[in-house]
């Protein structure tokens, strides 16, 4: 291999990285905060359909990240009445949320499909031209940078900032938190509706940039890889991106070495990245306190301020 | 936004039974129905198929329904059923997959006719029908063989099934004949639409030195990376020009609406038997889409020799001598390959790098 | 906040029964909206015969009960097994894996005595095929065991690999041979196949073993003591340590039944209505069931009554489409509409809705 087809083939993993990267923030946080929102794919495939279908009536990819993530919020609003107030089974109601989004964005995308759209324009003028390091580091769209920047400000938030211990601390003991007079409802809110939005941007991603056109399931299970690199992170923003792009590097390494010719039946190499998933849990979770550290003691368990 | 294209069908559809109150007699007892496997909007074969429920419906005036995105198992039953129950007479199940199912239940039908693409069972009220497309991919192979200057295809697969491999094959032997020095990597990706893995698949493809995509899944991904990289591509089941309207060279497209039509015809004026149709360029079932402007007219020419050759007989794409990969002859020269052989393709021509996963 | 939910202190008997119906009655009202929306006014068809088609006419149509039970006998056993696990926080979501490993263990006995025409070719497939689920179940309970490792991940990570196994297994080692190289084993012979129990219709022995799988969780729930154990820890995890419960074997011991169930309702959908294993034989009813055992609160009876509305809704999907030109994707946000409003009026069994923020607090505390 030589050094063109190394650096097309990181250029590639970025693009098939970034929509994980951007639902697993978002999940991360959610997560962070105590709850546990099954419904990452439903929430990225309707992301995907009503970014694109803003993009497309508009004429403004602007316009339809905005959209894709308003969508995305609205859905995970559905889901935060449900377990907030309503005090619904996380599990169940996030499972519902991914059935719902699938059937609702094929309802919004009847009559999408064969439109096509002009990708997202990639890299920065005159710096991507030069050689090697310029296409690697200056030739990406805007989200790609976008999505490093998010990475970095999410890790800032949970660690640095007094909100973001609020949050942590909701999620290890809500019912601390709720007696020392934080609003637990609110806070898990807020977290929920930012998951969601940041799962529609990785469904915008997906139907703008990664693959510009409307298909039914295009999101191909990518919501469910998300989930999995949250925990893969032990609930670390850096580690989720680095996950993302192990993924991506997995899924896309199968597909060059078949284009070299091995004799490994498909099947098999389609595995790889579910497989690599599974021993990387396993290699972390073999540390209890690893996990035990970084883990929301209250995942996905039900608040009730009167309790 | 909600739901425009069934609600133009829809109004399509009383429209055009109106027209037939006042004609035909006939249409007014055929009502034929339709079970397609992924979604109409899936932009190739069931898109396709759904064209062709269209044109029945256009020009015969009669009712049609449709079922999609129907799995192919005992859902498949179950649905062909109530559309036998519903009064449907005419009834096509559109995938492979469907096959059993449709065999199954036509045996508790004997009135109702069924039409079972691409398998390889029938009885007295089940026909079958399938197209040749291996005859597209063999023209195109041709004009495949002349564009490329890296002499390498790149080929997105989607599961190792004879129609894939027969696809592949038909490739490389077009290629072949006008470029000797031409080779096809082939990519299996194991699903027919995830557009996210068709278009890395394409990438991947690209970086090693492909500067023509070819594929055998749905979305028309990979034509836009495509054009996005300047390579060439071929579309997929349908024209996907506005993909890619620099990149398509042409496309195959699958045209099923003559067939239907014929079909529907037969059933309302009783002259409908059980047969067998593999249609190609001959019956219309294969078509071309337009030949890129960007082609050279000696290849245009070239490729239009290989189509009306193909159509009228005197060329056959898997024309002896065929060897395989290891060299061994497995169709000799001054033969054809029959049917069957083709039917149940299971290996690599020469010039298919890498092995076929079994 | 007006609306205030205040704890009953115990479940609500009347609301456990209430709240399904209130739930369906709210889909319809919703639905009813919908389909207002949608129909076109061509079709003649108002929303009343929209729904009609939707939730009454699958179930009236002839042969429409079989059909009904033989869609929810996958989903339904699927269900009671992950309902054991959830009962005691095992979160076993890789039910589909573990149906579609069962299918193949068990059609691996299907081939290899293809010739054998015997009764006893059947019970050995189902064990073959509860083994299959179980084995696969295994692996996420060894590694949540031994290592720690998240169940939940683990189990929906290894239903990608299933299906993978699946795709290369009808395509390789376990393809038709006379099929002309498609994807796809041998059609069952007689031996292998679910005797119909209801003449006329698919209604298999399948779904007369889903019945008394249904019975006995009902028993081993209410009066058993493992059904105890399971109890206990799921609600109090602490609580069942002090009574000298042993949380890991309680682990094993719910993955193993949950997978093989699965694995069992795998062999007999691809031994029923199936007839034979091809790539697309997973459907989802792995993944349908984990909603239908939440709807079905846990409770084997309420699994599956659940299960068969679910199952209902596939059925009126279908019928939409073929009566009445609706879209697929209408099914999707029916089964989504009609899940929401159960979970969120459940809520009604253990608290009731106060109006007025203020009273209600002073009322607590």
């Amino acid at each position: 291999m030589d050094s063109a087809i190394v650096i097309a083939s990181v250029l590639t993993i970025m693009t098939a990285a970034t929509p994980l990267v951007f639902a697993a923030l978002g999940e991360l946080i959610v997560e962070k905060s105590g709850v546990l929102n099954l419904g990452v794919e439903g929430m990225m495939i309707v992301g995907a359909i009503c970014a694109f279908a803003t993009a497309v009536t508009s004429g403004s990819a602007f316009l339809g990240i905005i959209v894709g993530m308003l969508a995305g919020a609205g859905l995970s609003l559905l889901f935060a009445i449900l377990t907030q107030n309503l005090m619904a089974n996380h599990v169940a109601t996030g499972l519902a949320l991914t059935i719902f989004g699938i059937g609702l964005s094929a309802l919004i995308g009847d009559g999408f499909a064969g439109q096509k759209l002009d990708p997202l324009p990639k890299g920065i003028p005159g710096l991507s031209d030069i050689p090697v390091i310029g296409p690697l580091l200056f030739g990406h769209d805007i989200l790609v940078y976008f999505s490093i920047v998010a990475t970095g400000a999410v890790a800032w938030f949970l660690t640095k900032t007094r909100a973001g211990m609020i949050l942590r601390a909701v999620g290890d003991n809500h019912d601390a938190a709720h007696s020392i007079g934080y609003s637990v409802i609110k806070i898990r809110y807020m977290a929920i509706l930012f998951g969601g939005a940041m799962a529609g941007l990785g469904g915008a991603y997906i139907s703008l940039a990664y693959s510009p056109l409307w298909a039914e399931g295009m999101t191909a299970g990518r919501g469910w890889i998300a989930l999995a690199l949250v925990v893969f992170a032990t609930w670390k923003p850096w580690r989720a991106f680095l996950g993302a792009y192990l993924f991506g590097g997995v899924t896309i390494i199968q597909l060059i070495i078949q284009g070299y010719g091995i004799n490994i039946p498909a099947q098999f190499l389609s595995m790889l990245p579910y497989l690599a998933t599974i021993v990387v849990l396993v290699v972390i979770s073999r540390d209890k306190y690893l996990v035990k550290m970084n883990a929301p003691a209250c995942l996905g368990k039900l608040f009730h301020a009167s309790h | 936004m909600f739901g425009s294209t069934w609600k133009k069908t829809i109004g399509a559809l009383a429209v055009a039974t109106g027209m037939a109150a006042a004609g035909q007699a006939a249409a007014e007892d055929t009502k034929v129905g339709f079970v397609y496997v992924g979604p109409i909007s899936d932009h190739g074969w069931s898109y396709m198929h759904n064209v062709g429920r269209e044109a029945i419906e256009k020009e015969l005036g009669l009712t049609t329904t449709y079922v999609e995105s129907v799995n192919e198992g005992p859902d498949a039953e179950r649905v062909i059923t109530k559309l036998a129950k519903d009064g449907h007479n005419l009834i096509f199940t559109t995938s492979f997959g469907f096959m059993n199912q449709t065999l199954k239940v036509a045996k508790r039908f004997p009135n109702v006719k069924f039409e079972h693409a691409t398998g390889f069972r029938r009885s007295d009220n089940v026909s079958t029908y399938s197209a040749r497309f291996y005859e597209g991919r063999y023209v195109v192979g041709h004009i495949v063989g002349k564009m490329t200057k890296t002499n390498t295809i790149g080929y997105i697969a989607s599961f190792p099934i004879p129609e894939v491999i027969r696809g592949i094959n038909a490739t490389i032997l077009g290629a072949r004949k006008v470029n000797p020095d031409v080779q096809i990597k082939v990519v299996w990706v194991n699903t027919w639409v995830d557009p996210g893995k068709e278009g890395d698949a394409a990438k991947a493809l690209i970086d090693q030195g492909a500067d023509v995509i070819m594929q055998h899944t749905d979305s028309p991904s990979p034509l836009q990376v495509a054009q996005n990289r300047g390579v060439w591509a071929v579309g997929q089941a349908s024209d996907m020009k506005t993909f890619a309207p620099k990149s398509q060279l042409t496309a195959i497209i699958d045209n099923w609406a003559p067939y239907y039509v014929a079909r529907a015809k037969a059933a309302m004026d009783g002259s409908w038997k059980s047969e067998d149709t593999w249609g190609g360029f001959k019956s219309g079932m294969v078509q071309l889409a337009d030949y890129n402007e960007a082609i050279p007219a000696d290849v245009v020419k070239l490729a239009e020799e290989v189509r009306v050759g193909i159509t009228d007989g005197s060329i056959h794409p898997f024309a002896g001598p065929i060897k395989n990969q290891a060299g061994e002859v497995i169709v000799p020269e001054g033969e054809v390959a029959d049917d069957k052989t083709l039917l149940g393709m299971n290996f690599y021509v020469e010039g298919v790098q890498g092995e076929l996963p079994q | 906040m007006l609306l205030k939910l205040e704890s009953r202190g115990e479940i609500s008997r009347s609301m456990l029964y209430a709240t399904p119906l209130i739930a369906v009655v709210l889909t319809l009202i919703t639905g009813f909206f919908l389909f207002v929306f949608l129909l076109d006014p061509s079709k003649n068809a108002s929303a009343f015969d929209a729904l009609y088609t939707f939730f009454v006419d699958p179930v009236i149509a002839s042969g429409g009960i079989a059909e009904l039970l033989v869609k929810a006998t996958p989903i339904i056993l699927c269900a009671i097994g992950l309902s054991m696990g959830f009962r005691a926080n095992v979160w076993n979501i890789g039910a589909e894996g573990q149906f579609v490993i069962g299918a193949i263990t068990g059609t691996i006995v299907v081939l290899a005595f293809y010739d054998v025409e015997s009764v006893f070719i059947l019970p050995m497939m189902m064990v073959a095929g509860t083994l299959g689920g179980m084995a696969w179940a295994a692996i996420p309970a060894f590694l949540r065991t031994r290592f720690n490792t998240n169940e939940i991940l683990v189990s929906l990570m290894l239903t990608y690999v299933a299906v993978l196994v699946l795709s290369w297994a009808v395509h390789g080692p376990m393809i038709d041979p006379d099929g002309f190289n498609f994807p796809q084993t041998r059609l069952f012979h007689d031996s292998a196949l679910l005797p119909i129990i209801w003449e006329g219709t698919r209604l298999h022995l399948g779904a007369a073993l889903m019945l008394l799988v249904v019975l006995a969780a009902w028993l081993i729930i209410s009066r058993h003591l493992i059904g105890f154990q399971i109890r206990v820890i799921g609600m109090a995890p602490k609580a069942a340590s002090y009574a000298g419960f042993k949380e890991k074997k309680l682990i094993w011991l719910t993955l193993l039944v949950s997978g093989g169930l699965a694995g069992f309702a795998g062999i007999l959908e691809a031994a029923g209505p199936a007839e034979q294993l091809v790539p697309t034989f997973p459907q989802g009813y792995g993944f349908t069931a984990i909603i239908v055992a939440f709807l079905g609160r846990l409770h084997p009876v309420g699994i599956f009554m659940a299960g068969l509305l679910m199952a209902l809704t596939y059925l009126g999907g279908e019928n939409a489409q073929i009566m009445l030109g609706m879209p697929k994707s209408v099914t999707g946000v029916f089964q989504g509409m009609l899940l929401f409003y159960l979970l969120a009026t459940d809520v009604l069994i253990r608290y009731r809705v106060r109006i007025g923020s203020a009273v209600a607090k002073s009322a607590n505390a």
